[in-house]
This record gives C-alpha cells, sequence and structure tokens, in this order.
C-alpha cells in the first residue's frame, strides 16, 4: 500500500479530524503509558496528519496503549487520540504474518489467576 | 423486577464471585437477573475502528436479544459494560455500522440501539435506591475505610457511557455509604491500573498499579473495591510493593445484606 494510501486509511477508520488538534499535549500529559511510549498521543496526530507515519508503524509504541480513553476524555478538542492509535495498530496488524501475539506465545504469559477477559483483550488488540 | 444479564465470560470462570454474590445479592432486592441465552463474549475490548464490524456482532446478537425480551441489559464486569454500550451507542447513531451489523445478522427485526444498557452499579442507584439498599443492610461496614477503584472503563467515554461525571464521579462511593462504610476519595481511582497489557508487559501494569495503591494507601484506604476481574487481578498481583486488599463490590454487597455464605 503506497503511503498517502495508508494515511487515508488510517484516518477513515480512526474517524479523527486530526486538524482538529491544537497541540496542547494534555493527551500525552495524562497517558498512563507515557513512559513507555517512544512516540506519545499529541505526535501520533501530527504525524499521521503530516504523513510522517513510517516511524509510528515500525514502533512498538502502539502496542503500550492500555485504550483506557483517558485521553478521548480529556482531550479539549475532541480529537480522540486513541482511536488514531488504535487505527495504526491495526494498519499493521492487518498485513499478513504481522500479527503481535500468536497462539504459541501463550502458555508461558499465563498464570492461574489471569482472568480470560485479559487474554481475549490482547488477542483482539495483537491479532487479526 | 425482571431484568436482562450480560455475565460475559470471565464471570463465568476467573470471577465467579463477582458473578454469584451479584446475583444473590439482586435477589435479595427483589431483582431477578435473567441471563440472555446464548450469548457470546464481546472480545473484552472494543473495536474502536470504524470498518471493525464482524468483531461488534456479539455484543449486537445480546443487545437485541434483550431488546426482544423487552428488557434493560445488566452488565457487571466493567469490561461488557464498556463494550456493550460503546457497540450499542454505534448501533444508535452510525448509520454504516448499523446498516451493516444488521445485514450481517439478518434478525428477524433490525436493531438500531434501542435497549438500555445499565451496569449492575446504575441498577442499584436507579433502580432500587441507595437509600433502600441502606434499610436493607445487616452487617454495616462501620468504621471501615474504603476506597472506590472504577479503574478506565467503568466511566470513559463520559460521553457514550454515561453513568457518572468522568473525572469527579461518586456512584461507588455512594454506594459504599449504602453498605455502612466510610469512602476514600483518592486521586487514582479513575487512572488505569494497566489493563491486558500486563500479559506482555509487567512493570508497566506493576507501575500502573502500584501508583493506585499507593494513592489509596497514602490516603487512608483499609480495602478497596472494584467492578473489574483484570483490575481485581492487577491489584493482586502487579503491587509493586503496596497492600492493600481489593475486594469485588458485590462481595461487599453481599456481605452487608446478610446473603453471602
Ligand atoms: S489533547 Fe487533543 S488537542 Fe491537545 S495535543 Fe492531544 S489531541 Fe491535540
Ligand atoms: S488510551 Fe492509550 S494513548 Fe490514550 S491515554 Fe490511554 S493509554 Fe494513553
Ligand atoms: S468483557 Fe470480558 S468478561 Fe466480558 S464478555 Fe467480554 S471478554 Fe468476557
Ligand atoms: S482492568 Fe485496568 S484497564 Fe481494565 S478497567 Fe480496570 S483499570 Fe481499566
Amino acid at each position: 500500500m503506497q503511503k498517502q494510501d495508508k494515511q487515508e486509511l488510517i484516518l477513515r477508520i480512526s474517524g479523527v479530524n486530526a486538524r482538529k488538534c491544537m497541540r496542547c499535549g494534555k493527551c500525552s500529559a495524562t497517558c498512563p503509558a507515557y513512559d513507555e511510549m517512544e512516540y506519545h498521543p499529541h505526535q501520533f496526530v501530527y504525524m499521521v496528519e503530516s504523513g510522517n507515519i513510517e516511524p509510528l508503524l515500525s514502533s512498538d509504541s502502539i502496542y503500550k496503549c492500555l485504550t483506557c480513553f483517558a485521553c478521548v476524555e480529556r482531550c479539549p478538542r475532541d480529537v480522540q487520540p486513541a482511536k488514531l492509535i488504535e487505527a495504526v495498530r491495526l494498519a499493521v496488524i492487518r498485513e499478513q504474518d504481522k500479527n503481535h501475539m500468536k497462539k504459541g506465545d501463550l502458555p508461558e504469559l499465563l498464570d492461574e489467576d489471569l482472568p480470560q477477559q485479559a487474554i481475549v483483550s490482547a488477542f483482539r488488540k495483537y491479532t487479526k | 423486577m425482571i431484568l436482562s444479564y450480560y455475565p460475559g465470560c470471565t464471570l463465568k470462570t476467573k470471577a465467579k464471585d463477582l458473578d454469584r454474590y451479584g446475583r444473590k445479592s439482586a435477589e435479595a432486592l427483589g431483582i431477578t437477573l435473567e441471563e440472555i441465552p446464548d450469548w457470546q463474549c464481546c472480545g473484552g475490548v472494543y473495536p474502536i475502528a470504524k470498518d471493525e464490524i464482524a468483531t461488534k456482532l456479539s455484543s449486537v446478537r445480546a443487545l437485541a436479544a434483550a431488546k426482544a425480551a423487552g428488557q434493560d441489559l445488566v452488565t457487571l464486569c466493567s469490561a461488557c459494560h464498556n463494550v456493550l454500550k460503546q457497540v450499542n451507542n454505534d448501533m444508535k447513531t452510525d448509520e454504516e455500522i448499523a446498516g451493516k451489523a444488521n445485514r450481517y445478522l439478518g434478525l428477524s427485526e433490525e436493531y438500531h440501539g434501542e435497549t438500555n444498557v445499565i451496569h449492575y452499579l446504575e441498577m442499584l442507584r436507579d433502580k432500587v435506591g441507595f437509600d433502600k439498599i441502606k434499610e436493607l443492610v445487616k452487617n454495616p461496614f462501620t468504621g471501615k475505610k474504603i476506597g472506590a477503584y472504577y479503574g478506565c472503563l467503568l466511566l470513559r467515554p463520559g460521553k457514550v457511557l454515561k453513568m457518572d461525571n468522568p473525572e469527579n464521579p461518586k456512584i461507588m462511593e455512594d454506594f459504599i455509604r449504602a453498605i455502612g462504610g466510610t469512602p476514600v476519595i483518592y486521586p487514582m481511582r479513575n487512572e488505569c491500573c494497566g489493563g491486558y497489557v500486563t500479559l506482555e508487559d509487567k512493570a508497566l501494569a506493576n507501575k500502573r498499579s502500584g501508583k493506585v495503591l499507593e494513592n489509596a494507601k497514602d490516603m487512608g484506604a483499609d480495602m478497596l473495591i472494584t467492578a473489574c476481574p483484570l483490575c481485581l487481578y492487577n491489584l493482586n498481583k502487579n503491587t509493586d510493593g503496596y497492600d492493600v486488599p481489593v475486594y469485588y463490590f458485590t462481595e461487599l454487597l453481599a456481605e452487608a445484606l446478610g446473603v453471602k455464605d
């Protein structure tokens, strides 16, 4: 897929209007995964908007978002950065052999108390 | 009063207590929770992308089943609650998603978000009433300082879930008062515990959950309550060295009502 098509796809399936962003950084300031992310929520917004998406596609940051909706709730412009991060992640894992987690990885990640919810959620987030 | 009920997969396995005490307490409060027939797992996280249709269908089926029964749909797990309410909102407000989902499912009657989804806590507040619960309490938690842990999925996005003020909620604190306890308000009560990322990044889960526990302890909480099996897991397992006991809120409710055994 061409770079421009990917940008268009990401914007379309996220439903986000990145141009509304005023770069206040509030989303990143409130993000609980901030320290673990190479690119932060506000950077996702302007990098997608400016078409600089390659670094995002290859960054582990897309697997660090907790989908806690804090940035969605607290953005003063209702940009909803988490939706953009989700769309970038989908643009990656929807490609062939790009699943972030494989069934074979599971056994060593499990412990007896882990709720099913964690497993089904991770599969939905990391695989297609 | 009979209400439709969506327990979700975790309440059938690792979180049986959340379910069992929830049902017992509801009975004691005059409400029968009628499990939706043949429900399927909602997937745990709301499929955010606009073109995700297949992943929303299990939720739509459950919502349509409640509509057919003519009942409100009660959820108990925070995650199910989040997924079902957000999918319901899509079915109500997004014609493209609703159109595609309806075509896939071929229900006898199209579904467009008619069902009213409520969390168990909303049922307590709006269908029973916290005053009524207070009257029915046999074993009050007098003198117990209890912190409400909302986490993230119970309240956000506030515009869609419409459960409580997402930044300054009080539904769980009112619940704590109803069972005779003293609520402890602490700033981290609506910040995320680390969620499913715990599966591959324990350090992150420890950091997030540790901050919640540290803050709750600093503010004087003897214990925390939650509605989410994953919150319970993270706060119990990934404590970063802080120990505050965490319970399902339904367990405390059952104990207060004298139906826990
Ligand atoms: S909070 Fe909203 S407006 Fe501010 S930087 Fe983030 S996305 Fe942009
Ligand atoms: S949804 Fe993701 S990006 Fe947004 S605040 Fe939560 S963890 Fe950070
Ligand atoms: S949210 Fe969790 S417990 Fe509920 S049905 Fe979905 S995956 Fe299962
Ligand atoms: S488990 Fe964590 S991610 Fe889930 S609702 Fe609880 S706080 Fe949020």
